[in-house]
């Protein structure tokens, strides 16, 4: 029997396997150090980190709804400067790819985030553009143009591998993530959550104290999944793919759909252990279909 | 510190009141390590319904044996009711601080003040600080007779309890803060010529928290609280559980450090460090 092998890389970042822990539900990774061996994952992508301190948003930040979760977190991070002082050095000595998320409410915020990161001994960044723009109405994933010069402007100041993470709150993710692409980004990652609310009809008041909040979890599954197969079709670069995956079956749906590797989110608070479990079941999956290797699978919808 | 995803099987879930079960489990890996105040993220369902854990506190240890004991609010709950010894049940624990229950020798008389199912926490606290005193004064508070919670279990540790119903069925009519009250009140002196100090430990509602923030605070004792929050992670992820705190001297720099996160830095927070209008 051949030899099945896990390992993908990913716009140059090498993974032992495509199973990546996603930004905000794995806190800085050292959280989750106490429960499970975070160097499973095939890499570990940070919580959003901002320039500046963010508080985030009042509470309550989270509801249940059915199968999934909304959440209203609204990015609390302690920074760029406390990330790169305390929590980078313990994550770094985990034998596990590192990906920071970064965010900012203007362009310039962006750049001077890449560029304050470049030589920190990071595998990648991962540029979530899922958040308003001050500087124009609206988040900056949902306007191409916007997307385009933003990406242009990180990927002068970064030689880091460049994922860009795209919002499922959009007309067409396509043209962001054609977009993205013509900008110099390496990979696009997708999705993140939909935009949906919750309400208490005894206290007839929104459950979310931020009134709308982002939809995670299995209910989002088939919109990733479709978003998935359009994004990889239209792009040559590499799509992460996500959203509600929880078992191995769900994330080889994700990889027939054109997905190069997955990350898992909420899962984790459900079943910490689920990127074990999923890696064991592709191996079997692939084993029972003889693929060798990831890319055996990715894309191979009929 | 380390923690544990652990998958046993029930020993015993039975109905303690209307509303309330207990229910344990044993667990070596987990009881050798919990302290009073900690608590477990239990998988309530194996379906995605609901999908989220549930956070529970430990209410006792015995041997390697955990019990919990929880009130039917809502689906989660009321699965978790439906089991029976033999089911599998799968926790993460134990999560949180715990309480800080070390008494200054011979000079500090806890007292637990209970409102409704938080006195879930108060009796592993009450397990473990009978090993470092004798007085310990309960304070037990429920709408009703029926719904009195522990009682017994208390006064089998030798606890001092005392109760308070809201409709007068069992002890004094009135609330737990009322019982609190009296106990701060006239032995204020006494407790002063024998140079004794309290100590409160206290679990339940938001609002009758708040009360007991107002009295102790007037009084100035020390005192703990146990907190609940919407959780998803259990773990410090996500930051799903945060809470303000009282000005930090970071926090001109960085107003991060003014929100703790409920289920890393809590569930327990001296009474004094929450900003009780944010609650
Ligand atoms: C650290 C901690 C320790 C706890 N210890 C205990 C315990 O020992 N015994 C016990 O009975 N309960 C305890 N709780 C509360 C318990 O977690 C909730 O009652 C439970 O999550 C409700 O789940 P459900 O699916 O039954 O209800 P849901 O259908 O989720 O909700 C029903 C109602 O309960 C409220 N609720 C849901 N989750 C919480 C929560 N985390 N905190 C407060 N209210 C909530 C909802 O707002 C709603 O009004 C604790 C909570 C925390 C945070
Ligand atoms: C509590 C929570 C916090 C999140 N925080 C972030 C974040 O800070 N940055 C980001 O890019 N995505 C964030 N996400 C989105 C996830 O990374 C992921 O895209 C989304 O949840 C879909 O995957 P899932 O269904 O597996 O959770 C968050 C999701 C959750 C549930
Ligand atoms: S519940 Fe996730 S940080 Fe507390």
């Amino acid at each position: 029997m051949k030899h099945i092998s896990l390992d993908i890389n990913i716009a140059g970042i090498k993974m032992k396997n495509p199973v990546i822990a996603a930004s905000g539900t794995f806190g800085y990774g050292l959280e989750y150090s106490q429960l499970i061996d975070i160097n499973f994952f095939g890499a570990i992508v940070t919580k959003t980190i901002t320039l500046e301190p963010r508080i985030g948003n009042p509470q309550p930040r989270i509801v249940e709804v059915a199968s999934g979760m909304l959440n209203s977190i609204g990015l609390q991070n302690p920074g760029a400067k406390v990330f790169i002082e305390e929590k980078l050095p313990k994550l770094k000595g985990y034998g596990v790819p590192i990906i920071a998320n970064i965010s900012g409410s203007k362009e310039a915020e962006f750049v001077k985030l890449a560029d304050l990161l470049k030589d920190m001994g990071l595998s990648g960044l991962e540029l979530n553009i899922s958040c308003p723009n001050v500087e124009h109405a609206g988040l900056f994933a949902q306007d191409a143009d916007t997307t385009y010069k933003l990406v242009r402007k990180v990927r002068k100041v970064t030689s880091l591998p460049l994922i860009v993470k795209l919002t499922p709150n959009v007309t067409d993710i396509t043209l962001i993530a054609r977009a993205s692409e013509d900008a110099g980004a390496d990979a696009i990652s997708l999705i993140n959550t939909l935009i949906g609310m919750s309400i208490d009809i005894q206290t007839k008041m929104p459950k979310l104290a931020n009134v709308i909040g982002g939809l995670s979890g299995p209910a989002v599954k088939p919109v990733a999944l479709r978003m998935v197969y359009e994004v990889s079709k239209k792009v040559r670069i590499p799509v992460i793919g996500m959203g509600g995956i929880m078992t191995s079956e769900d994330s080889i749906e994700f990889l027939l759909a054109g997905a190069s590797a997955v990350a898992i989110g909420t899962a984790n608070f459900v079943n910490p252990n689920t990127c074990c479990e999923i890696i064991e079941g592709i191996k079997t999956y692939m084993k029972a279909n003889s693929f060798n290797k990831i890319s055996d699978i990715t894309g191979k919808l009929k | 510190m380390k923690i544990f995803n652990v998958k046993k099987e029930i020993i015993e879930n039975k109905k303690v009141s209307a509303d309330c079960y207990k229910m344990t489990f044993e667990s070596k890996e987990i009881a050798c390590r919990v302290k009073p105040g900690q608590f477990l993220h239990i998988k309530c369902s194996d379906t995605y319904d609901p999908l989220l854990r549930r956070p529970i506190s430990i209410h006792s240890i015995k041997n390697n044996v955990i019990g919990i004991l929880y009130k039917v609010v809502g689906r989660g709950t009321g699965l978790l009711s439906k089991k029976t010894s033999g089911d599998p049940i799968d926790v993460i624990g134990p999560l949180g601080n715990g309480f800080d229950y070390q008494l200054l020798a011979n000079c500090q008389l806890p007292i637990l003040v209970g409102g409704g199912i938080g006195i879930a926490p108060l009796y592993f606290l009450a397990q473990r600080l009978t090993e470092q005193c004798s007085n310990i004064t309960v304070l037990i508070g429920a709408s009703n007779k029926c719904n009195i919670l522990c009682i017994d279990e208390f006064k089998k540790l030798d606890c001092k309890v005392k109760v308070s119903t809201d409709d007068g069925s069992d002890g004094i009519n009135g609330t737990v803060v009322d019982l609190l009250k009296k106990e701060l009140v006239p032995e204020n002196s006494k407790l002063k010529t024998q140079n004794l100090k309290l100590k409160i430990f206290t679990c339940g509602p938001v609002p009758m928290l708040r009360q007991v923030h107002q009295l102790v605070s007037k009084y100035n004792v020390s005192s703990q609280v146990s907190l609940e929050r919407q959780m998803a992670c259990g773990i410090g992820a996500c930051m799903g559980c945060t809470i303000k705190t009282q000005n930090h001297p970071e926090s001109l720099r960085d107003k991060t450090q003014n929100y703790k996160q409920v289920c890393k830095d809590g569930p327990v927070f001296d009474i004094k460090e929450i900003v009780w209008e944010d609650i």
